[in-house]
């Protein structure tokens, strides 16, 4: 693993090799990454991930605001899927407070969780294979995903920015026909997966670039902090869903892809049968949707309904004193983790019984996987540069701090 | 679920395996303890901080093989100043345990972990970065988020939350 020694500046070798910049702007650097290269003709010597463009300051910000109002922050962490974001943050909340939520919710929460994790994948997916010069695919994905921002519209309001979830539920009931909507969408959802395969899978073009490129061995991407797809592609059968499970993911029938091989296309066909698996999960939370309630019983924590504000005053007064005092939550530390379509997202936050965060801390997986390219990438050409970060899947939101 | 109260004592945390393993070596100073929310927290000293990791992921009981996170709490002005906290997590058992360490303010330095889990790498270099918490023997110490040529470490409580002007 010597490879893995980060290496300090860059400077070119003695007329050997030479320091080439990609990023930050590039578009297949996903966002704002900016690469330094130590390259000797196409090979690369060494590679160092330079990250922190976007400056959000999001984890101060958080320790400023009410524990409801970091919600539509989280949104703005990993912006392709807000929704999982929403729900990590809100279950480390709840787990501080110790809270219950009801089943309607929770069934409601895995729903939109997973065709976020759908819409996320189908955004890797075409600009993945638009880096390695698979147009079509890329539009195809964008149809998808245009369906799925307007099943979000519908339930949240927005398309991208959802802060769908609160602590305690979820902020709305879904709209009448909503969820004949959502079937609609996962009926006719495989045989779309079907077309993009059709096109990549056994494309020969894109089996080049990608078979035996970018290799990072099982004992590697776990010592390098890996998570998600990136960490199943090289064969650790590990899934926080399936084997920690939250927010009733127990009740939920799914396999877990798993490659041994460690390349990009490993990780892509493990991030393909994953889309596949989302769509099942999706269609057994629409048959099994329990009734009831979409909001925990706590007056103090949860926002009343707008029509009882209307005719009692005690949920007016509970409506004002949370909005503009926020809830207080009992001292104390938690460390809350889901399965983010890129890995393990986990929220740590420090309560000091007061209204406001004391301390907020997101383990972001793109952050983490980043960590990986420099051994993912070292001897390869510059063009599998491209490849290996399209198959990690980052989010330069996620980077950020 | 309602909340219950946190225990402190070690004696009643002794079956955990993680404390268990900590307790029976002696070179491993175990501070404090605490079970809260279904989740263990162990507070080691600065020194033997490394050896207490190396024995977890190592030992077959614990096998806390993956580091999740590194990251830091700053409880000014009270001292010890900062709490760094590392979360591990053990794949083959699904357990989660968090390890932590007091730091003086004026004496905010902890050995890196990155000859055990190099994942620390990029997660030590955010710590330091936003707190300026020092590790010894990371191999690149530098700023990540912030420019290199950056003054003070924002995430600290003393710094204002729209910076200075």
């Amino acid at each position: 693993m010597a490879h893995m020694n980060p290496t300090p500046v860059l400077e070119a070798g003695q007329d050997k090799t030479m320091v080439l910049n990609m990023g930050p702007q590039h578009p297949s650097t996903h966002g704002v990454l900016r690469l330094l290269l130590e390259i000797d003709g196409e090979t690369i010597v060494r590679i160092m991930p330079d990250i922190g463009y976007l400056h959000t300051g999001i984890e101060k910000t958080c320790e400023a605001k009410f524990y409801q109002q970091v919600v539509p922050m989280t949104d703005r962490i990993d912006y392709l899927c807000p929704m999982t974001n929403n729900l990590a943050y809100v279950l480390a909340v709840e787990k501080l407070l110790g809270l219950e939520i009801p089943e309607r919710a929770q069934w409601i929460r895995v729903l939109c969780n997973e065709l976020t994790r759908i819409n996320s994948h189908l955004v890797w997916l075409g600009t993945g294979a638009m880096d390695l010069g698979a147009m079509t695919v890329f539009l195809y994905c964008f149809r998808e995903r245009e369906e799925l921002l307007k099943l979000f519209e519908a339930v949240a309001g927005q398309r991208m920015m959802t802060s769908y979830f609160r602590v305690g539920g979820v902020s709305l009931e879904p709209p009448l026909g909503w969820f004949d909507r959502v079937k609609k969408f996962a009926d006719t959802f495989p045989s779309k997966m079907d077309e993009y395969e059709g096109l990549l899978t056994q494309n020969p073009i894109f089996v080049m670039r990608t078979k035996g490129v970018a290799k990072i061995t099982k004992e590697d991407a776990l010592a390098l902090g890996a998570s998600g797809p990136t960490l199943r592609g090289s064969g650790i059968d590990f899934d926080l869903r399936r084997d920690m499970p939250y927010s009733g993911y127990d009740k939920f029938k799914f396999n877990v892809p798993v490659k041994t091989e460690g390349d990009v296309y490993a990780r892509y066909q493990c991030r393909i049968a994953e889309l596949r698996e989302s769509c099942k999960i999706v269609q057994q939370a629409l048959a099994g949707m329990p009734e009831g309630s979409i909001k925990a019983d706590a007056p103090k924590v949860v926002l009343p309904d707008r029509e009882k504000m209307k005719t009692q005053m005690e949920s007016l007064i509970y409506h004002f004193k949370i909005v503009t005092e926020g809830f207080t939550v009992p001292p104390g530390e938690v460390y809350s983790a889901i399965e983010s379509p890129r890995g393990e997202m986990g929220y740590y936050i420090v309560s000091d019984g007061t209204a406001k965060p004391y301390r907020v801390h997101m383990r972001s997986p793109s952050f983490a996987n980043l960590q990986m390219l420099p051994s993912m990438c070292t001897g390869q050409l510059l063009a599998d540069v491209v490849a290996a970060i399209g198959s990690i899947d980052i989010v330069l939101g996620d980077c950020d701090r | 679920m309602p909340l219950e109260p946190a225990i402190t004592d070690v004696e009643q945390l002794k079956d955990k395996p993680a404390l268990a393993k900590l307790l029976a070596s002696d070179s491993i100073v175990v501070e404090q303890v605490k079970w809260d929310r279904d989740e263990l927290s162990i507070w080691v000293s600065r020194e033997s901080l490394v050896d207490a990791v190396k024995l977890l992921r190592d030992s077959s009981e614990t096998q806390f093989t993956f580091l999740s996170d590194v990251t830091c709490t700053d409880w000014y002005p009270s001292e010890p100043r900062f709490e760094v906290s590392y979360h591990f997590l053990s794949i083959p058992r699904k357990d989660r345990v968090r390890l932590k360490v007091k730091l003086l303010g004026d004496d905010a330095q902890v050995d890196s972990l990155f000859s055990v889990f190099p994942s620390c790498n990029f997660f030590e270099r955010e710590v330091f970065d936003l707190f300026g918490v020092r590790f010894h023997g990371h191999p690149n110490l530098a700023r990540i988020m912030m420019p290199e040529d950056w003054k003070g470490h924002p995430l600290r409580k003393d710094y204002p939350v729209e910076g200075y002007r």
